[in-house]
């Protein structure tokens, strides 16, 4: 009898457990099997990046190179300008993410704090916009930079990033109308003018969302192929993105080098990703899709 | 007194708020006259144009719309389009919203790992994706054909096929939908715990509180993914101009493909300005069907206060 009774909440707690624990090493299983098929293709690609010739296409594919090549990485570092291609990348980079910044806070600014006439209007505009796609404006934009001479240079990848992109402008406002007005009537009543409250309150306030709107910024400069495909043509004038398809090779299976290319091209973007995780995931919850 | 003083100060300051306010949204809207606006009336009225560099151009009223309705490529690029959006749309949007639902399970080790790891494709996009997964489908030498052989089945040929081009790409697609993850994700964050804790007293088994209360609560969010998602698949171009050139046998000549040549390797800024409306016009009709059977499955918090 008292034996029974000792026994039985013994025996409960370990099924409790049990219960517990199952679960837990269930779903951690499940993810762990699903994010091999994200991350399988880049383990492939870094490890190719890193093989011997003879090592590259076979069957069972080669896991971990028996020596490390970096021809494939200093072959078409000689071939090719790599090194101005990422200079290039960076140019596109660094204005537009600064053209971005600058045009859409402006924008977004105008649309969460002053009062003006066709406001609402012009907001409805801008909302239309946004799922508008880029092939009915392509062909005539692309007229236009031919006209002034633009064409094969970088400036028709830079000069839109200034006239504030609608997706961004949508995000900041979000995020500005979240912030108290109050804050605005008390700098206002210290004499701060229009751009003093624009500039000294609301731009501080906000660093998390223009953190959202950077990091989308680069990443978007840093992958757009089609821009540079079509105005483009000069190849020392490439940013990355345009480079990288130099190396496509269907016939001679050269695909060490390219995939230590296409390793290359990325990693920067992976590095970003990886130190501005949260400002990915913040601009999500910014938006709030619910709107 | 103080009133009528204070009334033309007032006034003043409310102009000064209104300049001032046209002047902060001025980028967006010079932008959008010159580059919108100006841009698709500009579109509109070259596609009433033939253009070609060895005649001269000229007005030819909407005979570009005739041709292409009789243009075996376009129509071919049409029904290509067609089948990749059909099984793109629908799987992008379910795969994201089924990884969303398994990460926003709190029962388990390292789930921001698994987050960074699940959305790690959708940053990587365009070209450097499609000569990846070029070698990945590879029919002969790629990586899933192996891991198919493992499992013993003869994979296809893959890009190399009419058949499995297309469903190659759609593979693609899904691997890279990411960025609808994390708007599930945020959507099912936002959902409020005591919807489950009074549907669980009441005796709701889970998948009567999927259906009940998480379905419904996330369905603004399944209903912009769906848009968003709808919009892009249409536009698909740098998997099948980098990995196929369109082929085998036009298999993957997408529309945006088909205007990429007209427009800029034939420069037939006429034609090809006709592609992009129609494509326009497609995407606007199903944009605005989903707009409105959202009436039907798409349920808004707000509404219940009413």
């Amino acid at each position: 009898m008292t034996a029974r009774s000792v026994a039985t909440p013994v025996v409960k707690t370990q099924r409790s457990r049990l219960r517990r624990v199952a679960p837990w090493v269930f779903w951690t299983l499940l993810a762990g099997l699903g994010s091999i098929i994200f991350v399988l293709p880049f383990i492939w690609m870094v490890s190719t990046a890193f093989k011997p010739r003879w090592e590259q296409l076979v069957m069972p594919p080669v896991w971990i190179p028996s020596r490390i090549e970096w021809t494939n990485f200093i072959s078409p570092l000689q071939r090719q300008p790599v090194l101005r291609w990422y200079g290039n990348t960076l140019t596109l980079v660094v204005f537009n993410v600064f053209g971005a910044l600058l045009s859409s806070s402006l924008v977004a600014f105008g649309f969460a704090r002053l009062q003006f006439r066709g406001r609402n209007l012009l907001f409805i505009v801008l909302l239309a916009t946004m799922m508008l796609p880029g092939q009915v404006t392509l062909i005539p934009t692309y007229y236009f930079f031919s006209r002034i001479h633009w064409t094969d240079s970088l400036r028709p990848l830079i000069v839109p990033a200034y006239f504030a992109a609608p997706f961004y402008v949508f995000l900041l406002r979000q995020f500005f109308m979240t912030i108290s007005l109050e804050m605005d009537e008390a700098a206002e009543l210290d004499g701060c003018s229009i751009f003093d409250i624009y500039w000294r309150v609301i731009l501080p306030m906000s660093k998390a969302a223009l953190g959202v709107v950077a990091i989308s910024e680069f990443t978007w400069s840093w992958n757009d192929f089609f821009g540079p495909l079509i105005y483009v043509n000069t190849p020392i004038k490439f940013p990355i993105a345009a480079g990288l398809r130099l190396f496509q090779t269907r016939s001679d299976p050269q695909i060490g080098q390219t995939m230590a290319m296409t390793f290359l091209s990325i990693l920067p973007l992976l590095v970003v990703f990886y130190s501005a995780q949260r400002y990915f995931i913040q601009g999500i919850v910014i938006t709030g899709v619910k709107g | 007194m103080t009133t009528r003083a204070m009334a033309p100060r007032r006034s003043s300051r409310r102009r000064r708020r209104e300049i001032a306010g046209w002047l902060f949204v001025s980028p967006w809207v010079v932008g959008f006259l010159i580059f919108t606006a100006g841009a698709m009336l500009f579109s509109l009225g070259l596609t009433l144009f033939d253009t070609d560099l060895l005649i001269e151009t000229r007005f030819i009223g909407l005979r570009n719309f005739a041709k292409l309705s009789g243009d075996r490529l376009f129509l071919k690029s049409l029904a290509v389009t067609g089948t990749y959006v059909a099984l793109a749309a629908p799987l992008q949007v379910a795969a994201a919203l089924a990884i969303a639902l398994m990460l926003n399970n709190k029962k388990m080790a390292a789930v921001g790992v698994w987050r960074t790891l699940y959305y790690m494709p959708s940053i990587v996009s365009g070209i450097a994706v499609s000569l990846l997964w070029m070698w990945v489908l590879n029919p002969d030498f790629g990586l899933l054909n192996y891991l198919l052989g493992v499992i013993g089945i003869q994979g296809p040929r893959w890009i190399y096929s009419e058949q499995w081009a297309i469903p190659s790409f759609v593979m693609i697609g899904v691997w890279a939908a990411g960025s609808n993850m994390l708007l599930y994700l945020a959507g099912l964050q936002g959902i409020p715990t005591p919807l489950y804790e009074a549907a669980s007293i009441d005796g709701a088994n889970w998948l009567q509180r999927f259906a009940r209360i998480t379905l419904p609560m996330l369905s603004p969010t399944i209903f912009f993914n769906l848009v968003m998602t709808l919009i892009g698949a249409f536009q698909v171009f740098t998997q099948s101009f980098v990995i196929t050139a369109g082929g085998p046998n036009n298999a993957t000549l997408t529309i945006v493909l088909f205007l990429y040549r007209k427009g800029f390797e034939q420069l037939h800024f006429g034609y090809a300005s006709a592609v992009a409306w129609v494509l326009f016009v497609i995407i606007m009709a199903f944009t605005l069907v989903v707009f409105r059977s959202s009436g039907a499955w798409v349920f808004y918090e707000g509404e219940l206060r009413k």
